[in-house]
């Protein structure tokens, strides 16, 4: 959804033209701290309601992950990672969602112009109306975080309440969490509050207490306080050193002009699709053109 | 509570045992963090799963449940023989020096006086040795060998941290390290919170489960401290206002008792009642007991109570025995009762032993169910297939459904658990044609009394009688019913002195309970709420957050009963002489003057502190009470009972292996399954994706939490062939139900007195209504056994055996 103005946008998917720059706001950041979260859903909850969205009542897995992964409708979810060592027994709560990286893989992925956006405030945004649901934002995603709708053939991920943020508020979650473990603010004004959860961490003898930005994605605009920060990945998989895969990264830089063809074609059969099937709809020559459009810059890469 | 939630952020130490705050009270938890992040406080919790609140402690010490009395039993050992507590506190304001009377005693798991025909104690001999001057007798120096303290030290020298560890489990490192942190809030200057629910009172000896940590913070001065305190966490948004208006069955709002069939006057009532001073010099509050009793009568019967007719005394019912839920549902099953109002809740899912329950409903002429949701209890007689197998032809019950309004519905108050009465205002109207519940009951009762009126009946003097002063008849208003319980002048009162001057004029609100009277010239319907609706107006409306001494106490933000005092017993937060155990959490102080500070004291204001009035005002003696004479029917000193169905004997006197006067009907105790066929423990509990069973009718939180599940350890798991999400039976001699086995790291083992104990965990939300996958009531498997003071059911130790099992379709 788009609910910022379009003078707040300064990066679209597949588009070269400069953005609006003659307004500038400051960055935001979510600052997740795991050590005061108590999984009690509510941020989850917050999310459903504030974003008028509904998920399948589903079965129990064995496990206290519910809905079992993030879906189309289910834009946070709470990560339930049970760790013994040297008997000690760990339950590590882990909200996952969108990390509105700085960097973003899945807007440098997405072939269809302005179907995803970055905001000045750091806020990485999907503009549905302009999806084209080939699905290349989640091979772009170091996270694994947007989810196909299979109603409408959408991507769907968290908006970091965009919509809220854009009138002064902080997201639903972070309005909704009891115990304060969901913070909102300046990304400087977050960094510099973790450093006294650190340091209280640190006091309590997790000596390995450490702020979740990872740099190979420029920084996240949601961001962690870690128990163990040396040690992400034991936090329901929390990737280690988070980059943009190769592939998109070759797609963006290297090809650049080939690449501009591709947008080109996908954005023409894209536009050929809605006129003749609607919008609902991909149809396989749409995925088959928009993959040469991204396979390309690959063969280009290997012919040198 | 003792205290009040956001005073929790300014404890050193809190100690979640007897119930698992983060989960069930994840707003209230709040403050814990706070603690922790602004007051560098620990966190230690005793559960014996490893819960959400374990996952943010800093210490989690695993527990067999049923077994919390020897675990805190030792801890009052551990404090004793390591002299660890406040010495001044517990010798000036506990009754430790109180010298017991030489018939008490204790033996082989029994005290003095069991009757074992009649399971019960006769108690005249755990009281005090009363002197000459009808005061009781003490030994300041704490050495007699017949003093509260030496009793007390020799009861529990018997409780060593390996007796601990055979009993509960917990290893003893754990153990140790965890009542080495508790015991460094002896120090005057530090404060340890206690915060607890259902787990501790969902047991067989639940009010002694509360009562032996009661003990361990008045031995660490902990009590009428910020940050310290005793902190039930309540279950229900206005669960407290339902005790505090005595919705007991043997209660009168304002902890008032109602009288027993013995009791066959006003005067005999008050007999019993009265409260005289056993020290010196002490207030004992509640000698005033005739005026809170008097007014509440004037409140209920009006200009028809007058002194001539013991102001209504006879219509009052009297007691034979205690009508509590237990024997509510005993006496249905029996056939005895033929018609029940349901109003607010679920028993058919609440109470043990499901079976029972529903055979008692059959029993039953008509059944009406107020609620704002289709309930299993309104559905009994329905199949939902195995989930509640009946045969609705066999079934005569009428059962009628009166759909209520919810709390967001209407106007009105809730009471918190910590004592507040906040208001709240009507949102949205309720939904078809829910009436909220004081129309219903209005209804109800203008109807009752057209008949009465109209046909007559026997005793029709308390309904024809009864006071309804409210300007619509068939509608009161909220505020009507708020103004009447605090209370109002009936009759001008006048001067003592100069009978021209008028003190108080009739018809209006009174300030506070001060000013109650036993002549029948104030009406006070809870004389603990009088002040919150004033002629100032409506105190519990207000909403000044403003915290002038950075204390939490808030003292604008609604209204707190007793006076809007947010802790109790808070002159016990200074020393003898009036200056705080700890100058940076300051509740009160004595100025020089008077006691003031951030909070209302709970003394009176202008006593001196060397006129030697002790803090514990309520009680007749002054001081709080480690040896409770006979207010507790199993003894005056916890003493650890094995649940009634337990996994070994009871290490410490296997003849007396269960809470020896716990009430068990017959039929109950064939009912009961034994170790050798049932070798697991089960605890039932909430999660906190759901309330009750209540929010599995929303979408969201079915989402959350959508179907029923059992949690089993990997060890025992391993044995049974059982793997994570596979479908299995839990069995216990009154039933069985099968769920998704969650397998997890968080329930361990345990080595209890060698053997290897093994728990299951029962969540409870599921049943056969709602939105969420149909589900079986854990409450097929509970036992059918309460407390033996306020019978509360056993939900939380029980037996079980598992077997894996087809998933349930």
């Amino acid at each position: 959804m788009s609910t910022l103005q379009s003078l707040d946008i300064t990066r679209r998917s597949a588009t070269t033209s400069p953005s609006p720059s003659v307004r500038e706001s400051e960055e935001v950041a979510k600052l997740i701290d795991i050590s005061k979260c108590i999984g009690c859903k509510a941020c989850q909850a917050a999310c459903y309601e504030w974003n008028d969205l509904r998920d399948e009542i589903g079965i129990n897995v064995g496990v206290y992950d519910n809905p079992p992964d993030l879906t189309e409708n289910t834009w946070t979810l709470m990560r339930f990672t049970e760790l013994e060592e040297d008997g000690e027994l760990e339950w590590l709560i882990r909200k996952d969602g969108c990390m509105h990286c700085a960097d973003p893989g899945c807007l440098k992925a997405c072939p269809s112009p302005g179907a995803i956006v970055q905001y000045s405030n750091g806020i990485v945004d999907f503009i549905s109306e302009n999806c084209i649901g080939c699905g290349y934002c989640v091979k772009g995603c170091p996270f694994n975080i947007p989810r196909i709708s299979k109603k409408d053939q959408k991507a769907y991920k968290c908006t970091l309440c965009s919509d809220r943020v854009s009138v002064g508020l902080e997201p639903a979650c972070a309005k909704a969490c009891p115990t304060q473990a969901i913070s909102f603010g300046t990304k400087k004004d977050m960094v510099e509050f973790a450093q006294t959860r650190i340091t209280d961490l640190n006091e309590r003898g997790y000596d390995k207490a450490g702020l979740y930005d990872p740099p190979g994605v420029d920084g996240t605009h949601v961001m962690y306080v870690l128990q163990h920060a040396d040690r992400p990945e034991r936090y329901a998989d929390l990737p280690k050193d988070p980059k943009i895969s190769p592939l998109v990264e070759a797609w963006k830089g290297v090809a650049k002009p080939v690449a501009l063809v591709g947008l080109g074609l996908t954005a023409l059969f894209g536009f050929l699709h809605y006129v003749s099937t609607g919008p609902n709809e991909v149809e396989e020559t749409d995925e088959e053109q928009a993959k040469k459009a991204i396979d390309r810059p690959d063969e280009k890469r290997e012919g040198r | 509570m003792t205290n009040t939630w956001a005073d929790i952020k300014n404890t050193n130490l809190a100690v979640i045992m007897g119930g698992n705050a983060a989960e069930a009270h994840p707003c209230g938890f709040k403050w814990v963090t706070e603690a922790k992040a602004h007051n560098k406080a620990k966190l230690i919790v005793v559960d014996p799963r490893f819960t959400r609140s374990a996952a943010v402690a800093d210490l989690y010490v695993p527990i067999r449940a049923g077994t919390d009395i020897a675990w805190l039993g030792g801890l009052i050992n551990y404090l004793l023989t390591q002299d660890k507590i406040q010495h001044e506190y517990v010798k000036a304001y506990t009754n430790a020096s109180f010298i017991v009377k030489p018939g008490f005693g204790f033996s082989d798991g029994l005290f003095t006086g069991y009757d074992a025909q009649k399971r019960d104690y006769d108690r005249s001999s755990w009281g005090y040795e009363i002197g000459e001057d009808g005061y009781a007798k003490l030994d300041e120096t704490l050495q007699d060998a017949r003093c509260v303290f030496q009793l007390m030290k020799a009861h529990y020298a018997r409780y060593t941290p390996e007796m601990v560890e055979r009993i509960c489990g917990s290893p003893k490192d754990k153990l140790i390290q965890a009542w080495e942190w508790i015991a460094e809030t002896s120090a005057p200057d530090r404060a340890m919170t206690s915060m607890y629910a259902l787990g501790w009172t969902q047991h067989s000896k639940g009010s002694q489960n509360i009562r032996t940590m009661a003990m361990v913070q008045l031995l660490l001065g902990n009590i009428g401290v910020a940050g310290g305190g005793m902190n039930a966490l309540r279950g229900h948004s206005n669960i407290q206002g339902l005790t505090d208006l005595g919705l007991m069955s043997n209660l009168i709002p304002g902890y008032l008792t109602l009288p027993s069939e013995k009791e066959v006057s006003k005067a005999t009532y008050l007999q019993s009642r009265g409260f005289k001073p056993l020290r010196l010099g002490q207030l004992s509050y509640w000698q005033n007991y005739p005026k809170f009793f008097v007014s509440f009568l004037k409140s209920m019967y009006g200009k028809e109570a007058t002194a001539d007719n013991d102001f209504g005394f006879d219509w009052l019912p009297k007691l034979d025995v205690s009508y509590d839920v237990l024997r509510t549902f005993e006496l249905m099953h029996q056939g005895k009762i033929n018609g029940y109002f349901c109003q607010g809740f679920n028993p058919l899912m609440a109470f043990p032993n499901k079976k029972k329950l529903i055979n008692a409903l059959r029993q039953l002429k008509f059944l009406v169910v107020m609620d704002p949701l289709a309930t299993e209890t309104a559905s009994f007689w329905e199949n939902h297939g195995q989930y509640n197998d009946v045969d609705p032809t066999q079934i005569q019950t009428e059962v009628f459904r009166l759909p209520t309004t919810c709390f967001a519905e209407e106007d009105g108050s809730l009471t918190n658990s910590g004592r507040w009465l906040q208001w709240h205002w009507k949102g949205a109207d309720g939904p078809g044609e829910s009436r909220s519940d004081i129309i219903i009951l209005t209804d109800l009762f203008l109807r009752l009394r057209d008949m009465y009126r109209k046909q007559g009946g026997a005793l029709p003097e308390p309904i024809l009688g009864l006071h309804w002063p409210y300007k619509l008849v068939e509608a009161p208003s909220a505020e009507e019913i708020a103004r009447e319980v605090n209370g109002y002048v009936v009759e001008d009162i006048t001067d003592p002195k100069d009978a021209s001057v008028v003190q108080l004029r009739a018809g209006q609100q009174l300030d506070g309970f001060a000013q109650l009277r036993d002549d029948g010239k104030t009406a006070c319907g809870c004389w603990i709420y009088s002040g919150c609706f004033t002629e100032k107006g409506n105190q519990m409306a207000r909403r000044d957050n403003a915290d002038p001494y950075d204390s939490g106490l808030a003292p604008g933000w609604a209204w707190a009963w007793p006076v809007n005092r947010r802790i109790l017993y808070n002159r016990a937060s200074c020393d003898l002489n009036g200056k705080p155990w700890n100058p940076r959490h300051k509740v009160i102080e004595w100025t020089g003057k008077a006691w003031a500070g951030a909070d209302v004291p709970d003394y009176p204001p202008a006593t001196k502190p060397e006129a030697g009035m002790n803090p514990f005002i309520m009680n007749p003696e002054g001081v709080a009470r480690l040896f409770t004479l006979g207010m507790m029917r199993d003894g005056p000193f916890p003493e650890h009972y094995e649940p009634f169905e337990a996994p070994v004997a009871n290490a410490l006197h296997p003849k007396v292996n269960a809470n020896p006067v716990a009430r068990v009907f017959k039929g109950d105790l064939e009912v009961f399954g034994t170790a050798d066929d049932y070798p697991y423990v089960a605890t039932t509990y909430r999660l906190t994706e759901h309330f009750h069973y209540w929010s599995k009718h929303c979408h969201i939180n079915a989402t959350l939490q959508p179907q029923q599940f059992v949690e089993i350890g990997e060890a025992l798991a391993k044995e049974k062939g059982i793997r994570n999400g596979d479908s299995i039976k839990v069995r216990s001699n009154r039933g069985q139900i099968i769920a998704v086995a969650v397998v997890t790291k968080r329930i361990r083992p345990l080595n209890v007195d060698g053997k290897m104990i093994h728990t299951v965990g029962i969540p409870i939300h599921w049943g056969f209504t709602g939105q969420t996958k149909k589900g079986f009531g854990a409450n097929i498997l509970t036992p059918y056994v309460g407390d033996a003071n306020i019978e509360t059911p056993e939900y939380k130790a029980f037996l079980v055996d598992i077997e894996p099992a087809a998933p349930s379709v």
